[in-house]
């Protein structure tokens, strides 16, 4: 191999060679872009169930992919399949796929339809606490492989490598909001190995759901200001709140360059480092001095071969939340010193809200076609910027700026984080 | 196989099930001599037996009770058994090791309230509006730290909390084969260079009504009484006694290893998974293409009982591997489902690091060996889905 497919520790460079996403904003990179640099706004009042008497009534839903039923696991795997579909024919690629498969999934439960209707074919109650009992005995009398099947971590996996002939046994993993970008990880990490010249990285959820929101909600976590919704998610701003729960799928296929150029496709640009750190402070918060954040972004640097002058963009994890947007400003002013005030610095979920187990991918694909238009998406409803938080959030309105690199963060609920280093292709 | 830097050996084995807590009480079952006796529990969950945990001191490994407090039992299992092979492998109190260690935990999810879902379902019944109900009795009945209990990916990030291990976390979902690819990932790294020693592993809780339920769903479970499990009656359920089990591995390259002075039980020479259709002998030639060119003397198969999948290993096993010694470990610990594979890896290292032979758990199916092994391998055929190896050796 030739050591212009080689990066700086002489590993092979990971070339990304097909992008699909969905978010609130609509299906496909081109509807999405438009919106995403037109400062559009995804987030909308709920309609997939009931909220009154709910704090919060507001999110980023998908609604507009049809599944044959509505929970999670067919949203999950219908926004999977396409964003798939749609990066393999950027890619150029047909046929079995013959790579892996890393997906970034939401972990599943029974829906409460399911358990309803189990109730409802069960005998009545004879004590309290005892519905598992007689859902168990309804199940003896009939059981009922699709309710398996649907509460199986690696359900939508098997679909998605039955339908694109992915290679040897998927991965499905979780590391919470930092999940889109660990996928991403595992790919470059498999053909750095030299286990695979490609790989199929995908993140996914489509898990919002009455339960899904109250329980963030008990957790003070989201925004409760729902009125006018599109309004709700300001990060970086003194009035953030919360963040706003959302759903959307972001496919990547990645390559070795080597591999890329050899079949004469045309490649978006480079996944050039990865870094992940956990944190061990606490369930629900990082660190208050950043530490993890910052491990995480000095290992993702380090592992780019980049330093901190060549960052030209920071596709921010930006949140919303009180806590998170100031630890990681914290985190970004101790990698990036006085430069940080220099270096542009938005976050996509004001426009489409937090999209959780798909974030770090949906991201992924904005920070790169960040650098393929030289167009830095803004930080919409920044109105009232948060004085503790000196940052240049592109505010408001998109900006025309060419970008070599770009990093991208995520940093998980439960103490995982991962950054990426996002670049354009070797001259 | 010539020894190389970057070999992935086991340094620590953290195994904690029905059978008790820690090596010694698995290797009595091991090599006692003697035809191993499961523990069940066939009362509590009638008509299903499940193999129980052992009465564990939690405060062994998680000292803390606010820490205890915030997770349900299989959050504490796992963190429990995580603590253990940590231990066992000379890691625990090593604050720079744990730092930059990685870890892949199997996860599948945390604990229902089961008595939140019954009051629900059962007010249900009684009204129209369900889902106005719901967001009523969620909003005031949900406890914030049941939610953290089961969130998946929590299980590592209590372990990062309880026992510092932050190098990376990640969490690997999908049932026996969320165990497989932690394995398999966590040892490609290392060969690869990327990684130098890592946590392992996953946890299993078969004492829930909610697991229990979901492989009621496709009737998979053996009611009634424990059976050997290569002999379950066909007419008595689908072939599955599940049990708890927290299975985690210390993985390091061997240059990593030799240089701390380490223990190491055995080598993992092969490690891989695969799946698809299994109809037609498919399962049967995706595991003689990941088997290939290997020969053993030791399977420790961590078949889930299915009967259908139960026979059709045995009956590949038996023609592959006609001298092998064939061991069903989940007909002893029960099956664990996301702690299966790890649970066997630990079992096959100690046998390899032992090189005693290793009784047989049920003398009618399983031949007695006369000889420790040098080569192991371990199967765990996904009840569902998904098949997973591991080719171990013996360290000489």
């Amino acid at each position: 191999m030739s050591d212009k497919f080689r990066d700086h520790l002489g590993r092979p460079i990971v070339a990304v060679t097909g992008m699909g996403v969905i978010t609130s904003l609509g299906q496909g990179l081109e509807d999405n872009w438009k919106a995403l640099t037109g400062g559009v706004s995804g987030i909308h009042d709920i309609t997939r169930f009931p909220v009154n008497n709910l704090s919060t009534r507001i999110a980023g839903t998908v609604d507009f992919i049809e599944v044959p039923f509505s929970n999670a696991v067919e949203r999950s795997y219908a926004m999977a399949r396409e964003t798939t579909v749609e990066a393999l024919a950027q890619a150029g690629l047909s046929g079995d796929f013959d790579g892996p498969l890393f997906l970034a999934a939401p972990p599943v439960e029974p829906e409460w339809s399911a358990r309803f209707a189990l109730a409802d074919r069960a005998e009545p109650s004879s004590q309290p606490g005892d519905a598992y009992n007689r859902f168990l005995a309804a199940m003896r009398v009939r059981p009922d492989a699709e309710f398996h099947e649907a509460v199986l971590f690696g359900s939508i996996s098997e679909r998605l490598a039955d339908k694109f002939g992915t290679r040897g046994l998927p991965v499905t993993l979780s590391t919470a909001c930092a999940s889109g970008a660990t996928a991403i990880q595992l790919g470059v990490e498999a053909i750095r190995q030299g286990r695979t010249v490609r790989a199929l990285t995908v993140a996914t959820d489509g898990s919002v759901s009455a339960e899904a929101l109250i329980r963030f909600s008990l957790l003070s976590a989201l925004s409760t200001q729902n009125d006018p919704p599109e309004k709700a998610s300001k990060p970086f701003t003194k009035d953030r709140d919360g963040f706003v729960i959302a759903e959307g799928a972001a496919t990547l296929v990645l390559e070795s360059l080597e591999a890329a150029i050899a079949r004469g496709a045309k490649v978006y640009g480079i996944v050039r480092g990865c870094g992940e750190k956990a944190d061990s402070f606490h369930r629900t918060r990082s660190s208050p001095d950043g530490g993890p954040a910052i491990a995480t972004i000095r290992a993702a640097l380090e592992d780019a071969g980049l330093s901190e002058e060549g960052v030209g963009y920071i596709n921010a994890h930006g949140t919303s939340t009180p806590e998170n947007d100031k630890m990681e400003y914290g985190a970004m002013l101790s990698v990036f010193g006085e430069r940080l005030k220099s270096i542009p610095v938005s976050s996509n979920k004001s426009m489409i809200g937090h999209t959780l187990t798909a974030a770090g991918a949906v991201e992924a694909v904005f920070s790169l076609q960040t650098i393929l238009t030289g167009t830095l998406p803004p930080t919409i409803n920044y109105q009232n910027p948060d004085p503790a938080i000196e940052l240049d959030v592109v505010p408001n309105t998109k900006r025309s700026q060419q970008v070599q690199a770009v990093l991208s963060n995520s940093f998980g609920f439960g103490g995982q984080n991962a950054s990426l280093v996002l670049a354009a292709e070797p001259a | 196989m010539a020894k190389s830097p970057n070999d992935v050996v086991v340094t620590g084995i953290g195994l904690a099930s029905s059978l008790g807590v820690g090596r010694a009480a698995h290797e009595a079952m091991l090599f006692s001599g003697t035809l191993p006796q499961p523990v069940i529990e066939t009362e509590k969950f009638a008509p299903y037996p499940v193999h129980p945990l052992v009465a564990v001191d939690w405060s062994e490994q998680i000292p803390k009770r606010g820490d205890q407090r915030q997770m349900e039992n299989w959050q504490r299992l796992g963190v429990f058994a995580a603590g253990l092979a940590l231990d066992d492998a000379g890691f625990k109190d090593d604050a720079e090791a744990c730092g930059t260690m990685d870890m892949i935990v199997a996860a599948g999810g945390g604990e229902r309230d089961i008595n939140v879902d019954s009051l629900i379902v059962d007010e249900a019944l009684k009204r129209n509006d369900r889902e106005e109900l719901l967001n009523e009795k969620l909003t005031t009945e949900l406890r914030p730290t049941l939610f953290l209990a089961q969130l998946s990916n929590l299980l590592a990030g209590n372990i990062s909390i309880v026992h510092k291990v932050t190098g990376s976390s990640r969490t690997f979902m999908g049932e026996e084969g969320a165990g497989v690819s932690a394995v398999e990932t966590a040892a490609a790294r290392i060969r690869a260079g990327q990684s130098t020693h890592a946590l392992v592993g996953g946890a299993f809780i078969a004492e829930r009504l909610d697991i229990i339920l979901m492989v009621e769903a496709i009737k998979g479970h053996q009611t009634g009484k424990w059976e050997p499990i290569w002999a379950r009656d066909r007419s008595a359920g689908g072939g599955m006694i599940m049990g708890t089990v927290g299975a985690f591995l210390i993985l390091e390259s061997r240059a990593h290893a030799e240089a701390r002075g380490a223990k190491i039980y055995a080598v993992i020479d092969r490690v891989e998974g695969d799946r698809g259709n299994r109809a037609e002998g498919r399962m049967e030639k995706r595991l003689t293409r990941m088997l290939d060119g290997s020969d053993i003397s030791l399977v420790l198969s961590g078949t889930s009982g299915f009967h259908e999948l139960a026979k059709r290993e045995k009956s590949y096993l038996e023609e592959r591997f006609p001298n092998a010694a064939i061991r069903g470990y989940g007909g002893m610990l029960g099956h664990s489902v996301e702690a299966q594979f790890t649970a066997g890896i630990a079992l096959a290292a100690m046998a390899l690091a032992a090189h005693k032979p290793v009784a047989p758990f049920d003398a009618d199916h399983e031949k007695p060996m006369t000889k420790g092994a040098d080569q192991a391998l371990v199967t765990t055929i996904g009840h569902q889905r998904g098949e997973g190896i591991a080719l171990l050796a013996a360290n000489s």
